[in-house]
């Protein structure tokens, strides 16, 4: 077991340089490494592990597409409403990239005014959604329980619309943080973080708006 | 070097005056070093507690027709036994000696969300306390760790244990999670200067790659619970088979997240060993960059294996094939795994302290584990032996082999630098062969047994099938096996008290948790380390011959 590897030659843990008169080595420069923050790669994992939780839902709904012998079916689900929710959603998207935009340029008021405006988009979309699914319920008679259709499109809708939910509560909150001049410059970073969780959000939807509304009728 | 000795004791003493009592200091923390113990106390106390029941199991079939439990508790106990190991021991001890080590190692002073971490971890406990409330609440849940559909729906199991267990499962799930962001967000953005990622102590790297298999196994499993409550609460029909609800689709949504899982379980264990070994060889780690590879296509591989746990339920010839095919891919970067760690040992000087015992132990019994999995891929062989003891014991021997006798090579090897006192090493060798030789004889026989036909789950079977004496052998070994967790428990608490002062790197080992204190200081570093190579403590006391010269 003597056969040691290069590194073996000696065991000597001081830190004294040896006696001759070599100079010791001196080590390559550290390069400053360029890339995210620790919470913008907090962000973008959660995102990932969003991406996951969404493809479940999206899979489970494909699974059961058609397979109802009862009950009503997609071809309930009213597109030119969803049209005018998706493309608020979509202009939401827009709006709070201006938003963070301005703030990167130090407009204060015109993120104040992009971010509003991205909130009041958000509330329209989930009132367009409690319009539908109130339309689903009562004229229908579409419950979660009626049936696979019910079951698989209230969860999966349901859960984007959570997350549209809290989208708008944390820009809600982070609104009312910048008129109470909370807002630290740290936590325009954390500003940055939110609008990436609402292009996600945003981007959800597509799938979920071609999948449900558009293929799976 | 002794100027800034003396200038960390003033720190110390500035620091150390206790204002807070000690329980208030615990519940409230947010240090990633008391989180990772808090975890590691945890899974202690519940692997404590998973135990009790195995054994009470393996009481139950020493004999046939016994009627120790009834069978109704039986399934309680293997259902508890189960999600317990996998859950509240498993996962929570690996995530806890990251979250212990991972910031040391990688030269930070805490994890990226210190309160998101905290989070993590009461919602693991949380969790594990949700699923065993259920015990008071009428009843284990009955229906095995993986829960087949319809057995968890209301007309099957009616009480509220599947509720509990559900939200138990889901709760602690959403913790875990929270951990694998954190795990991310830490090593990929902070790095202390100059450890680059080809520069990271390997075992980071595999906390890396499994909390990359967190984020994409967990969420499945979270929303695939969701159905089940939504299930039996709300009257969905996803598992609900009398109304079109499918069965088939909960075994492929479990196992998406059930086999990742199986990864999650053993990549941090690999990443330990691959430590250990190297130190306690006097070598640096053969094949680094194979190594690290190696871990990637294991991580990548895993999320495609899943059905290998499903071939009986009746896919097509083509899925079989392909999830066969895939399934023996694995071994391909495992194999380059174990050869690297011989040849790392080859020509080493081998120092058989107790976390080189149970890393050797690890590298023999993980061997034979991953040798019953390559019979268990192929598909003719598992139509034979699937749900029989014959995968029982595969499993324990993976688990048990793998990922135990890892995790106690771990443990063994940074509790000085957890607590500043070295472990018993008498203690230690003792727990190592009670344990070694308990286990062997426990789930070598289930093999037997398993390949005889007697399948699993059952709570009692007929005499005369040839099966007394496997079983029995098993329970003898259950039996040796029980000390060697109360000397290991034993030598934990007081080793704290009693042991030997370990001093700061008490094996010489050459990652950076081994630069300070033990234990650490609140703050880890007063001064962040610079890194130039993977064994920067080699460098620092060899300046006249350091690694980065090497690499």
């Amino acid at each position: 077991m003597s056969k040691g590897g290069q590194n073996m030659t000696y065991v000597n843990y001081s830190a004294q340089p040896l006696d001759d008169e070599r100079p010791l080595p001196l080590p390559p420069p550290i390069i400053p490494e360029v890339g995210f923050s620790p919470a913008q790669w907090g962000m973008l994992s959660f995102l990932v592990s969003e991406v996951a939780f969404f493809s479940t839902l999206i899979v489970v709904y494909l699974s059961f597409l058609g397979a109802d012998r009862s009950g009503p079916t997609p071809s309930i689900l009213s597109v030119p409403l969803v049209i005018g929710t998706t493309l608020c959603l979509l202009a939401s998207s827009a709006t709070v990239h201006l938003a963070t935009k301005s703030q990167n340029l130090g407009k204060g008021e015109d993120f104040l005014k992009w971010w509003s405006a991205t909130i009041v988009l958000g509330i329209i979309f989930l009132a367009g959604t409690a319009y539908e699914w109130r339309e689903l319920i009562v004229v229908h008679h579409l419950t979660i329980s009626r049936n696979l259709f019910g079951s698989t499109y209230y969860t999966l809708v349901g859960f984007h619309a959570l997350h549209v939910s809290v989208g708008v509560i944390v820009m809600l909150t982070v609104l009312g943080m910048t008129l109470s001049q909370l807002l630290t410059s740290a936590s325009k970073a954390a500003v940055e973080l939110v609008s990436w969780y609402w292009h996600f959000v945003d981007c959800v939807w597509l799938v979920v708006f071609a999948v449900v509304y558009v293929a799976g009728r | 070097m002794s100027i800034i000795e003396q200038e960390r004791e003033v720190i110390q003493k500035q620091e150390s005056p206790q204002s807070t009592p000690v329980l208030d200091a615990w519940l409230t923390t947010v240090d990633h070093k008391k989180i990772g113990v808090l975890y590691i106390v945890m899974a202690v106390v519940f692997l404590v507690i998973g135990g009790c029941e195995a054994l009470i199991i393996r009481l139950q079939l020493m004999y046939p027709r016994s009627t120790l439990v009834q069978p109704d508790t039986f399934n309680g106990l293997f259902t508890m036994h189960g999600t317990t190991m996998v859950f509240f021991v498993g996962m929570p001890i690996l995530i806890g000696i990251g979250n212990y080590l991972v910031p040391l190692m990688i030269g930070a002073r805490d994890m990226a969300f210190p309160r998101l971490n905290a989070f993590g971890f009461w919602a693991t406990l949380f969790g594990g306390l949700l699923v065993y409330f259920s015990f008071v609440a009428g009843g284990a849940p009955t229906i095995g760790w993986f829960a087949y559909a319809p057995l968890t729906e209301r007309t099957f199991s009616r009480g509220s244990a599947t509720d509990f267990w559900a939200l138990g499962l889901l709760v602690s799930g959403v913790g875990t999670l929270t951990a694998g962001i954190n795990f991310i967000a830490s090593i990929l953005g902070m790095r202390s200067p100059g450890m680059t990622l080809r520069k990271i102590p390997f075992f980071a790297w595999t906390m890396l790659w499994t909390s990359v298999l967190l984020l994409f196994a967990m969420p499945p499993l979270t929303a695939s619970l969701v159905m089940v409550l939504l299930d039996r609460n709300l009257g969905t029909h996803f598992f609900d088979v009398q109304n079109g609800g499918s069965a088939v689709l909960w075994q492929h949504l479990f196992w998406f997240f059930g086999h990742p899982e199986v990864y999650i379980l053993i990549l941090p264990v690999f990443g330990m060993i691959s430590e250990i070994i190297p130190v306690f060889s006097r070598k640096v780690l053969f094949g680094y960059e194979f190594m690290a590879a190696a871990t990637a296509a294991i991580a990548f591989i895993s999320m495609g294996v899943w059905a290998h746990h499903m071939f009986t339920i009746g896919m097509s010839r083509v899925l079989d094939l392909y999830f066969a095919v895939a399934s023996l891919l694995v071994s391909i970067p495992t194999g380059i795994k174990l050869f690297n760690w011989l040849a790392t040992m080859y020509g080493g000087r081998i120092y058989l302290a107790s976390p080189m015992l149970f890393a050797i132990g690890f590298l023999s019994m993980f061997v034979i584990g991953g040798l019953t999995g390559i019979m268990l891929a192929i598909v003719p062989f598992d139509f034979q032996l699937t749900d029989s003891y014959f995968v029982v014991g595969h499993f324990h021997w993976v688990l048990i082999g793998g990922t135990l006798f890892g995790t106690f090579a771990g443990i063994h090897y940074w509790y000085p630098k957890v607590t500043g006192r070295m472990l018993s090493e008498r203690i230690a060798a003792w727990q190592f062969w009670l344990l070694y030789i308990g286990f062997i004889l426990t789930f070598g026989p289930m093999h037997v047994a398993g390949m005889l036909g007697m399948p699993r789950r059952i709570y009692t079977y007929e005499p005369g099938m040839g099966w007394e004496l496997w079983n029995q052998l098993s329970t003898v070994g259950a039996i040796i096996q029980a000390p060697s967790f109360v000397l290991f428990v034993y030598n934990l608490i007081a080793s704290a008290w009693w042991g030997k002062p370990a001093g700061d790197n008490p094996w010489n080992a050459w990652t950076l948790e081994w630069a300070t204190t033990s234990p650490p200081p609140v703050y880890n570093f007063e001064t962040l380390p610079i890194v130039h190579s993977r064994r920067p403590l080699w460098d620092l006391a060899h300046p006249d011959d350091p690694d980065w010269k090497y690499e």
